[in-house]
């Protein structure tokens, strides 16, 4: 019973609300204030990514010890797969914090920006090591409130009518997916993820259990922004603060949408044919659809925006494969690749997905528009920027050395060896239409020969802005060294090793 | 079986209320009654036959008590919908004050 | 509003708020507990300027006083959730005071703090919804 877990989820949200307190009294205390706690999270994320490896630390708040067997009260568990997840958003927090010091000068009330912020943190974190589907209800609803706050935050009339359309939509998937808890409790009768996967595993009724799947599949889908669920990610994620874009499309649409799909489809339910073909196309429909509409938009963030949606199209494709392969019942070590891949993919958008959103935010920043018929030639004006958006670009389409590439040669491989060869294919075509749609993105942005309106005065952005994006370019490139064999045995095999093994799981939480 | 079904069938209405509604308090109240659809359907799933309220009197032992864990769960989400309706309020009157109308059919700036 | 909602909320309001403390106190024993008799204890202010006016009850522009006990409160609920960790054996949400016998006032160790606690922060923050809803009226006219 590690004391530190419980630490994820209360230092940020007391350092929000002593943000609203000391920062009425003391000017800039909100900024330094929330940039450390960050900072503290990130230290303490790491460590406990190197020092978890295999093993599943339980939490059990209270103190309320297991009655006959059975576990009562609220759990919280940190594996292999979660403290990735975990690792991943409050680096990325970090970075946009950071970001935001000299960002967000150009907007009034710094006060309520940091603390949302901590708050949209501290609901992540308690999304990701809840143990229990309703904790993870709450800790989803504390987040999601505070990403509609923050989306609207300057308040202009795009902002307004974008996070109107975001909040009715994600206010409908919360119930739908409350719904979803109520059917799982009238049958299951407890609350906790591997004991219901324990009591599932002795029979269900059939009709009950794709209900209660598609149910949760749907409420789940839309925060996460799979295919049917799309509409309302462009708008918001267009009209949003840049740091805020960043943290919204690299970190909470994998968070809270991704990765309880893969939590509660492997760890709780059984895998079954019709959901994983239900997945896979569902994936295979968002990846394809995403790419095309990006191709024909001049917006920077509302084209980066539907590049979201292919890559997290991609990533829920891997992860159908390996549902696929699992529930016919063979070739385990090809569903292990395909999973690790999607995983691995995961991470790599959550890095080079904040980079460009952070790229598009300094080049707003500095030429005050957003269109790509009215720049050019920043190249010259704006050096750190340019090179950093070259980086995310050639990573994002799949170029070697850069991360992107290994993990979309991983999926592509896995769907190979698996006989998937549609589906190779798809993800090909997907991959170079990308690759096309960032050649327009770097050319019109910044090696194009004539001049916008007001090139005279560009110059490059604040210290923290360029800081920020550096660290994330040498991430990308470091990323790319999780396939080598050393360091995939300490990073990306308990992940895929907890999600796989169906009796391991259950086994360590109530065994404990 | 008769209230699950009606419980289904509030929550349809609310839904059906925020497609076809044009005026933006509309949605909100329709947004609104799709919850409570959902709150009714978790308390009613927490009873037992010939049980009473989980209140426990020392000096009058009862044997059956109803499942006191859904009526927790309602408690909790009550306060999650309070939080929903009150932001999707403050972002309804800083629209009408930037658009200067109601009607959701007016408020399509962004689009492609 | 006419005269008879005044004397009305001029005789009841105290009442209404003397009924809210005892929701929460008796929050162990009762179903209410710390989020109902806070609504309550809202509904009493909200109940005064909806009968007064809010000239009348010379509201300014910000609502500072409300968040500040808001924010007061959730932080000690976060202090006493941490207390279990340093007076007690390490464990966080832990109920470390003694429990009494069951249907006393004073008893099952630290719940009573805790409803009284969220009750005063879920009465601050709904009084600041309220007030942030309603000083947009005075800057409308633009």
């Amino acid at each position: 019973m590690n004391p530190l877990i419980p630490l994820f989820v209360i230092i940020p949200l007391a350092g929000a609300f002593l943000i609203m307190i000391i920062g009425r009294f003391i000017r800039d205390f909100d900024k330094y204030f929330a940039t450390l706690v960050l900072l503290f999270l990130a230290v303490v994320s790491f460590w406990f990514l190197f020092s978890t490896g295999e093993k599943v630390t339980v939490y059990k708040a209270g103190g309320w010890e297991p009655v006959n067997g059975v576990p009562v009260g609220i759990y919280m568990v940190l594996d292999g797969f979660n403290t990735l997840v975990l690792c991943i958003i409050n680096l990325i927090g970090f970075l946009s914090v950071f970001y935001s010091i000299s960002y967000m000068n150009r907007y009034t009330s710094g006060n309520y920006f940091y603390s949302l912020f901590c708050l949209m943190v501290a609901g992540m974190n308690g999304v990701v090591i809840s143990g229990d589907i309703f904790n993870i209800f709450v800790f989803l609803e504390i987040s999601a409130i505070s990403s509609y706050a923050l989306v609207a935050f300057g308040v202009e009339k795009n902002e307004l009518e974008a996070t109107f359309k975001y909040q009715v939509l994600g206010g409908i998937a919360s119930f739908m997916i409350l719904f979803g808890i109520g059917f799982i409790y009238w049958k299951a009768k407890t609350l906790n993820i591997a004991d219901i996967r324990i009591v599932f595993s002795t029979g269900y009724d059939r009709t009950y259990y794709l209900f209660v799947q598609i149910l949760l599949l749907a409420g789940f889908g839309l925060k996460a922004a799979i295919m049917p669920f799309h509409a309302w990610l462009p708008d918001a994620h267009s009209s949003a603060p840049s740091p805020i874009s960043a943290m919204l499309s690299g970190v909470l649409i994998k968070a809270v949408g991704i990765y309880v799909i893969i939590r509660l489809f492997f760890n709780m339910f059984a895998i079954s044919q019709a959901m994983s073909v239900l997945i896979t196309s569902l994936g295979a429909l968002s990846m394809l659809i995403g790419v095309l509409l990006a191709i024909g938009q001049w917006d920077i963030k509302r084209l980066l925006a539907y590049h979201s949606i292919s890559q997290m199209g991609y990533v829920v494709l891997s992860v159908g494969i390996g549902m696929m392969l699992i529930s016919k019942g063979m070739r385990n070590e090809i569903a292990a690749l395909a999973i690790a891949g999607g995983i691995f993919h995961l991470i790599n958008h959550a890095a080079f997905k904040g980079l460009l959103f952070l790229n598009a935010g300094a080049i707003e920043y500095a030429a005050g528009t957003r269109d790509l018929h009215e720049m050019g030639g920043l190249a010259r004006q704006m050096p750190a920027t340019a090179a950093t958006s070259f980086t995310a670009s050639m990573a994002i389409s799949g170029i070697p050395p850069f991360n992107g590439f290994f993990s979309k040669l991983i999926i592509i491989v896995a769907a190979v060896m698996a006989r998937y060869y549609l589906l190779a294919v798809l993800a090909v075509i997907v991959s170079i239409i990308t690759l096309a749609s960032f050649l327009k993105f770097q050319r019109y942005a910044f090696f194009n020969k004539s001049e916008g309106p007001n090139t005279g005065k560009i110059r490059e952005v604040p210290f923290p802005m360029v800081f920020s994006m550096i660290i994330l370019s040498i991430i990308c490139l470091l990323l790319s060294l999780l396939v080598l064999p050393g360091i995939r045995e300490t990073i990306l095999t308990p992940a895929t090793d907890i999600l796989m093994d169906p009796s391991k799981y259950p086994s360590q939480i109530t065994g404990i | 079986m008769i209230p699950y079904l009606m419980c289904f069938g509030l929550f349809l209405t609310g839904l059906y209320g925020i497609i076809t509604r044009r005026n933006l308090v509309k949605i909100a109240i329709s947004l609104s009654v799709m919850e409570f659809s959902t709150f009714l359907f978790l308390a009613l799933i927490g009873y037992i036959e010939g049980g009473t309220a989980p209140i426990v009197d020392p000096a009058d032992p009862v044997k059956v008590y109803v499942d006191p864990l859904p009526q927790a769960l309602v408690l909790t989400a009550i306060v999650i919908g309070l939080a929903t309706t009150a932001m999707i309020m403050a972002v309804i009157i800083r629209i009408y004050r930037k658009y200067g109308t109601f009607d959701i059919r007016e408020i399509k700036n962004l689009k492609g | 509003m006419t005269v008879i909602v005044k004397k009305t909320t001029q005789l009841i309001a105290g009442l209404v708020f003397l009924y809210g403390i005892y929701v929460i106190v008796h929050g162990h024993l009762t179903p209410g507990g710390g989020f109902a008799g806070g609504v309550i204890i809202a509904g009493s202010f909200i109940l005064l300027i909806l009968a007064f006016g809010s000239d009348f009850m010379k509201l300014t522009k910000e609502e500072s006083g409300s968040t500040l006990y808001e924010n007061l409160a959730i932080l000690i609920v976060a202090f006493l959730a941490c207390s279990g960790l340093i007076f007690g054996t390490g464990i966080f949400f832990l109920n470390w005071l003694p429990k009494g016998t069951a249907g006393e006032l004073i008893s099952a160790g630290i719940i009573p703090l805790y409803n009284i606690f969220v009750g005063i922060e879920v009465a601050a923050s709904i009084l600041t919804i309220f007030l942030a809803l309603i000083i947009f009226k005075e800057e409308m006219p633009e």
